[in-house]
Formats: C-alpha cells, structure tokens, sequence
C-alpha cells in the first residue's frame, strides 16, 4: 500500500492502495465515481475508457503507480451537465439501448474529436474499434461522431 | 372505437386511491388486456392473477403523472414505448410524463419480466384500458365541477377543456377530486387513427442519465457497510470443488474472509452447473480480483468432461440414427423424394454462444433473520425471487428484489443463479453484500446459446417445383428447429424431425432462441433450393407463400402466410432488389418469430479480398409502432448482433472447460465491421403491436450468408462464418 496523489476532473484527490490496482477501481470503489464501466478487465472492450491528459486510455489496464501526475477526466467531469457535444449529439440520436457501454464510447469519441475535428469514416473505425456494443449501436454512434462534429 | 371491459364478474382489473402526496394513484393489472383462451369451445376461467394490481399511474397535484413501469429494462426501450400507451390514452403532456422503474413485491407486483418480446404485446390492451380509465375519471370529475356532462369536455395534453366554452382545469387540479369517481365499468379506448403520442419518435427517458454516467446499473449499486465479493466456480463442466487454500486466501491484502458456498437444494443443483464455489470478501474489488489469482483449489470430476468434438459426432449421429423428440410429417416425404428429379442436401451447425452483456453479472444482497433484500440486473424478478427464498429456506414475501437498469440481457438474466449466489455469500457473513462476476466468470459456467446442427434436403420435379422437404436438427441439448414453422404449409411432402443431445454444459435462452440459428439455416438453404430451381431466391420465397395462402398443407402452420409475404414484397420495393450494381453482391433471408415478421436484404462488397456487409434493408411487420425510432434503434442493433455472431463468435469446449474466457479471444464485432447503414422499413397495418428485441437478429444471419456467397461464390454452412476454413 502507498499514498497516492491523483488529479481528477480537475480535483486533487488521494488514496492509499496497491500501485498495483487499476485506476478503474480506484475511481469506482476508493472516490465512487461510477460512470466508468467495468467490461472486460483486459482493455478488450472500452466499457472502462477516460481520458489522461485528454487521450483515451483504458482505466481497467491502467495501474495507478503510472499516473500520478496526470490529469484523469471521466464522464462525470466531461461537462458540467450533459453539455459537451458528443453528449448532446448521443441523445440527439438516440444512440443507447442498455447504455452500459456508451459512457465508454462517448470517452472516445471526444477525445477523437479533440485531436481529430473531422474525422472521417476510416478514421471513426479505427478510434471505435476499442469499444464494444453488445446491443449493435454502432451505426448510431458513427452518426453521432458526425454530428458532433459539425458542432 | 372499441370498448374494453375494465372488470369481469365484478371484479376490477382496477383500483383506485388517492396518493399520499396529494391527486390520483391508478392501480392497474397488466394482464387485463390477456384474452382467455377458448377450448373446446368453451369459455376458459380468466387466473386470479390476471386481476392482482401491478402497475400504477400517479397523477400529482401538480400535474405531474408518474407511470410505474413494471417490466425490466434491458435495453429494449420499454421503460419509455410501454408509459407512451399509457400517457396516450390519459392525453397526458408527454413532457410532464415521468417513469420510474416499478419493483417487485410479492402480493402486489406479478409477473414482471422481460424476455421472448413479450413487454409490448402482453401489456398492450392493459397499458391503454389504464390509461383511457383515468381519462374518463379526470374527465367525469371535471364535468361534475362545472355542472355540465362529460360529453361536454375533452383533454388534450394533461388540460381538461370545455368543448362549448371557455372553462379549462388542468389534471394535476382536479385529480384528487377523482379519486371519489367511480371506476366505469367499461372505458373507451381510441381509435388508432387518433393516436397523437404514440407513432411519434420520443427519446429514451433514461438517455441523459445514460451519457452523464449516472449511477443505475445493478454493478453501480452502494450501500454504506456493504462488502463486495468475487467467486470462483468449477474450472470445468462435470467438476466439483474439493477444497482450497483457504488460510492462505484469507491472510492475503484486502480480503476479510474466504469460503467454501454451496447453493444446491437438498443436494439438488437446480440447473446451476457450479452451485459449489469459492468466495472471497472485502471492501474494494482490486485485491480481491488478486487474491482469486492466488487460489489452488483441489476439483473433483464427477461427470464427464465434454468437448466440441464430440458434441459435433453426437450431433451428427442423433440426426442419422436418433428418436425425434418433436417430429411433422405431410404427404409423404420418402415417395416424393423418390420422384424427385433434383434432390439437395446441405447441413449447417452452429456452436455455444455466451451472452456476454456488457455489465457482467452482479447482484447485491442483504440476508438477515427477518429476510433478504435483492437489488440487481434481473429479467425475471419474480423467479429470482423465488430462487433466493428456496435457497434461505424462506417464504417468499421475506425477500424483496428491486431491479436496476440491465447493461444488456439477451437472456443471460432470466436466470437467478447470481442472485442466489449473492445471497448465499451474504447469509454467511452476515452483512449486506454485492457480488461481481469478472469477465472470465461471466463467460464460463454460462447458460450458452446451445450447440446446433441441422441437416435439410429438398426435392424439385422436372419443372423446378419443390415437392420434397425434409429438415432434421439436433442440439446440445436439444435442436433448433421448429415443426410448424415456414416451409411447412407450402410444401405437399414435408418432414421436419427434433432430437436432443444430453449435455452437463448448461444452456438457456439467448437473443431469438432457437430461431437465429434455424432461420440462417433454412433461409441459407432455401437460396440453394432457389437457385438450384432456377429461380431468383426472393421471388422463390414468395412463390411458396402463394401456395401457403392459397390452399395450405396442414392446418398448424404458424404463420400469416400474407404478412409474411407482406415484408418481403416491401423489402424487395424499398431495397430495389433486382437491380444490379457492380461490387455489390445481395443476399435475402426472411423470417418470423416472437409474434413479428421481419424480411432483410444485405449487401456484401469485397474489401481487401473479404465480403464485408455494406448496407442492410429491412421491413418489419410488428403492428402498430409506439416508437418509431427507437423500434428502428433495436432493429438495427439486431442487425448488428446477428452479423457480429454469426461472422465472429464461438465458443469451444475441451475437457469441460470453455476455451474462450474474454474478449481476446471471444470475438464481438467491432465498430469497422459494422455495415455502414442500415435502413428499417416498417408495413403501417393498425393491428395491435408485437415485441421487437428479438425479431431483427434472425433473417440477418442467413442474409448475409447468402450475400457472400454472391460475393465469393463459396456458400457458409459453418457459423461463425469467419473461419479459416471459409473465410
């Protein structure tokens, strides 16, 4: 165990755990910041991804020991209410059926569209291909990434 | 107009009081809008069930209306398309409308559940006979406070107005004053050309909790105090746990305590593979997941450990040598064959399939003397339910379940076994408790999409007729074919045969059970029939349903032979199917299951030297539409679903143990494999609506297979399709 400082969605925050333990569980067990998703415990899957230093990562790989001194974004700091918009664009679609993993593709897509402001088809395929949706959202989501763009 | 009956001998499927917080609560019974069976002619006796309250319209004194959504939320969308029936009939302001998630209560709530896309067809006549009765009884208050009659006044968006002047009162005032209104005995309901709210696209009342990553799924649950705990089951079907290192597993960082569970009844498993497991305890899941690393556990065989192979040869020689569990036989199958003057024979197999909802398996649970509080993702509430009160020994009214959003079902949560896992780990400790599956958990020790296989064979004469079919399918455990299903009825010979495989891997429903496989199978086939017939594979398809509608073999065909040549004739006038395009090679498939009729054409490019699905058509016939988008959103998820698990999913067994645990090397399809656009047609018919989370995923399967064999002139008998074999 050991004292570690982290900043998330802008705040410091401390926690004494294992340098071992993934950064996931430590947003969803030690600060109960519940928006990040557990999916697959082996970044196959995206269910788990947030930003570090605006990139996205997956948490659920991701031990603590290495990112000390960055700064970690999940949904819950994306915007202050729903307003960021991949958001916006996301219940324009109507994009979610069970929702589980949109936390994690909304995650993605932004930080896509922060390097990326027009990406194209190609381009959405390769930042997507991380996230898996079970109930088949993937058109929705392409569309989504598109409208968010033009905004 | 039609009028329903809101009691029967005297007793009301409805009940009305007032709401502690001031205007209307309406209680009504989900299965009012059931209509009794007739057998024999005679009248059948409606369950006493069918008049237990549970579901409930709030109408606050605000204005405010609160709709208890009773069935779970898989995905499916209900918890926003089921309150839209009711908030039609009410002529609520849909913007005033909220939803809450019902839970279950034994004695007041039955039969919540969501599975077979039943939610929108069994609650149909219920949702609106609730609806309309609460409008004629904030009507019938409104007309009484103004001294004219109710023909004198109607609502429109939660206002009550006076057709010949200018009084107007909204619900949420004149609510409380109907609480004393006496429930009509009959109500009308609307014509469906009326309807204002339904037919309209409204978002998922849950969207912006959704993209905001609100806590709501079962995983997402916290109570001050709990623990969490992780298990361990048997590493194989057919083994059974001996002992552990458990000294060792307990000294280890962050675990309070580990044991031994057994959740079998008597020494009975109760269809539960592995209900002898290793739990481990504490207060954060990271060393938890560490510490199962570190268990050497001791597995006894007790059964035998299965493996692929052998499910294949068993499969193989139930169809050749086996007794039929379920067999149909017309004309006669033998002579017409014999007569025939081409004859086809092709067999197609399918393997296990896991679940794999996003959100693994989780329950949470609180056992104490005085009873057991379940919170959790559960399709079937009610089972689970009983499930724990047959594991704590209990009576049932001792344990309550509230259900959380569900990060997918697909028919993994119609089972209870987590929950009573949860259960048992909490009584053993002795606090509250929320249990976690990890991927690798969530994907052995399942309750699989059975393994398949079936062979079909088809007859033609001189004039390319098909006078002969025969389709004989076995599974592990059990086929996935259906007797009455189409071809049969359009056929003279036909002979469909069911056999069973005996199994210990446990398996149950996943996603159109039994109807994914057996529609790729039969619709893939009868593309080779068509083309072996010389004949274009959809005008074929249509060509039988002729005769199904004209004059029908046998009298059991489970089917509307016209609706379901319905969506083809739209599927081929919106795909434009019969024109060509170079690079793009079609494929059609149609099928129908849980009530709704779905016909799709998909188009295959080659990219890279590999058919990759560009755009798919579709035309569903599922009655009226509550919603249209989001019945599009789940139609093109099916699509989706089918592609990915017919192209890349699999999961083998050797010696008992399932050899793919994650998503390494269990393949979903990704975002770059999904078709670029897919387009959902809907017939407009005005007959009562049927589920759709079903329906959408079938025909997909044999659609695409029959595409690509136009793009790569090779045929797919063998799912997933993406094999080295004939990829």
């Amino acid at each position: 165990m050991a004292i570690f400082n982290l900043k998330v969605n802008g705040k410091k925050l401390q926690v004494d755990v294992d340098g071992s333990t993934p950064i996931l569980w430590v947003l969803r067990d030690h600060f109960k910041l519940l928006g990040t998703k557990f999916g697959c415990g082996m970044a196959q899957c995206g269910a788990c991804t947030i930003h570090l230093d605006g990139e996205a990562v997956r948490s659920c790989s991701l031990p603590i020991s290495v990112v000390q001194d960055s700064n970690i974004t999940t949904i819950e700091g994306l915007s202050e209410d729903g307003e960021h918009p991949v958001q916006k664009a996301w219940l324009d679609i109507d994009v979610p059926q069970c929702g589980y993993c949109q936390v994690g593709q909304i995650m993605t897509a932004s930080a896509l569209l922060e390097r990326n402001p027009n990406p194209t088809d190609e381009d959405i395929d390769i930042a997507m291909n991380g996230n898996i949706c079970r109930c088949g959202t993937y058109v929705r989501i392409k569309e989504a990434i598109k409208a968010a763009a033009k905004n | 107009m039609t009028k329903v009956k809101t009691a029967l001998d005297r007793r009301s499927f409805l009940k009305i009081s007032a709401a502690a917080s001031g205007g209307i609560l309406i209680g009504f019974s989900w299965f009012a809008g059931c209509t009794p069976d007739t057998k024999n002619g005679k009248f059948v006796e409606v369950p006493n069930e069918w008049f237990e309250i549970n579901s409930y319209i709030k109408i606050g004194d605000t204005g405010m209306v609160t709709i208890y959504s009773p069935n779970p939320e898989i995905g499916q969308n209900i918890k926003t398309s089921m309150p839209m029936i009711v908030a039609e009939e009410l002529d609520a302001d849909w913007n005033h409308v909220q939803v809450e998630q019902a839970p279950l209560n034994t004695g007041i709530y039955q039969n919540q559940f969501a599975g077979g896309s039943l939610s929108i067809r069994m609650g149909w006549t219920a949702l609106r006979t609730a609806g309309a009765t609460g409008r004629f009884m904030l009507l019938t208050a409104a007309a009484k406070e103004w001294g004219v009659t109710i023909d004198d006044v109607f609502a429109e968006k939660g206002i009550i107005k006076e057709k010949n002047g200018n009084r107007k009162i909204s619900f949420g005032e004149i609510a409380s004053k109907a609480v004393g209104i006496e429930i009509p005995k009959e109500v009308k309901l609307k014509d469906t050309k009326d309807f204002k709210l339904i037919g309209t696209s409204q978002q998922n009342v849950d969207g912006k909790k959704i993209v905001t990553g609100v806590p709501q799924y079962g995983i997402d649950f916290h109570r001050e105090g709990m623990k969490i705990a992780v298990l361990k089951h048997a590493p194989a079907f057919g083994m059974k746990l001996k002992s552990f290192n458990e000294e060792e597993i307990k000294a280890l960082p962050g675990v309070d305590d580990a044991f031994m569970v057994d959740i079998s009844i008597n020494g009975k498993a109760n269809g539960n593979a592995s209900p002898q497991f290793i739990a481990i305890v504490g207060d954060t899941t990271w060393p938890l997941l560490q510490a199962k690393k570190a268990i050497k556990a001791t597995w006894e065989t007790i059964s035998e450990l299965e493996d692929s192979e052998m499910h294949s040869k068993r499969m193989e020689a139930a169809i050749r040598t086996g007794k039929p569990n379920q067999r149909r036989e017309d004309g006669n199958v033998k002579a017409a064959f014999k007569k025939a003057v081409k004859i086809i024979e092709k067999t197609y197999t399918a393997p296990f399939m896991a679940h794999n909802t996003m959100e693994p398996m989780n329950f949470f649970a609180n056992v104490t003397t005085e009873g057991a509080e379940m919170i959790g993702p559960t399709q079937t509430p009610q089972s689970l339910e009983r499930a724990v009160a047959g594991y704590l020994n209990m009576s049932v009214d001792k344990v309550s379940v509230n259900m959380t959003r569900m990060g997918g079902g697909f028919g993994r949560r119609l089972y209870p076994i987590f929950g009573v896992e949860a259960a048992a780990i909490s009584k053993q400790i002795g606090k509250p408790v929320k249990l976690i599956y990890s991927r690798e958990d969530d994907m052995s020790q399942g309750t699989y999409r059975p393994a398949y296989r079936s062979t079909y064979k088809a007859g033609l004469d001189k004039d390319n007729n098909l006078i002969a079919f025969s389709a004989k399918g076995a599974g592990v455990p059990n086929g996935g074919i259906y007797t009455n299903r189409y071809p049969a009825g359009t056929v003279d010979n036909y002979l469909v045969e069911k056999f069973a495989v005996k199994t210990n891997i446990t398996t149950g429903a996943w996603r159109a059970p039994g109807s994914h496989f057996a529609a790729g199978a039969e619709q893939s086939f009868l593309d080779e029939v068509a083309e072996l017939a010389g004949k274009d594979p959809l005008e074929f398809r249509l060509e039988l349903f002729d005769r199904a509608i004209n004059n029908p073999v046998g009298k059991k065909n489970d089917y509307d032979a016209k609706r379901y040549a319905g969506v083809l004739k739209l599927v081929k006038e919106k795909s434009g199917w019969g024109k060509t395009t170079p690079g793009v090679h079609r494929g059609v498939a149609a099928y129908y299951c849980h009530s709704t009729y779905v016909a799709e054409v998909v188009d295959v490019i080659m990219e890279n030297g590999k058919p990759k699905v560009q755009k798919v058509w579709c035309a569903v016939d599922c009655g009226i539409l509550v919603n249209p988008d989001a019945a599009k959103n789940i139609i093109q998820g099916g699509v989706i679903d089918g592609i990915g698990h017919a192209m890349y999913s699999e999961l083998t067994f050797d010696k008992g143990v399932n050899q793919q645990s994650n998503f390494d090397t269990y393949q979903l399809i990704r975002h770059s494999q999904a078709p670029q656009d897919i387009e959902v047609f809907f017939v407009d018919n005005g007959i009562s609506p049927t589920g759709l989370g079903e329906p959408g995923l079938p025909p997909v399967v044999a659609a695409l297979a029959n595409a690509m064999y136009k793009a790569t002139g090779k045929r797919y008998y063998h799912q997933p399709f993406n094999t080295a074999e004939q990829a």
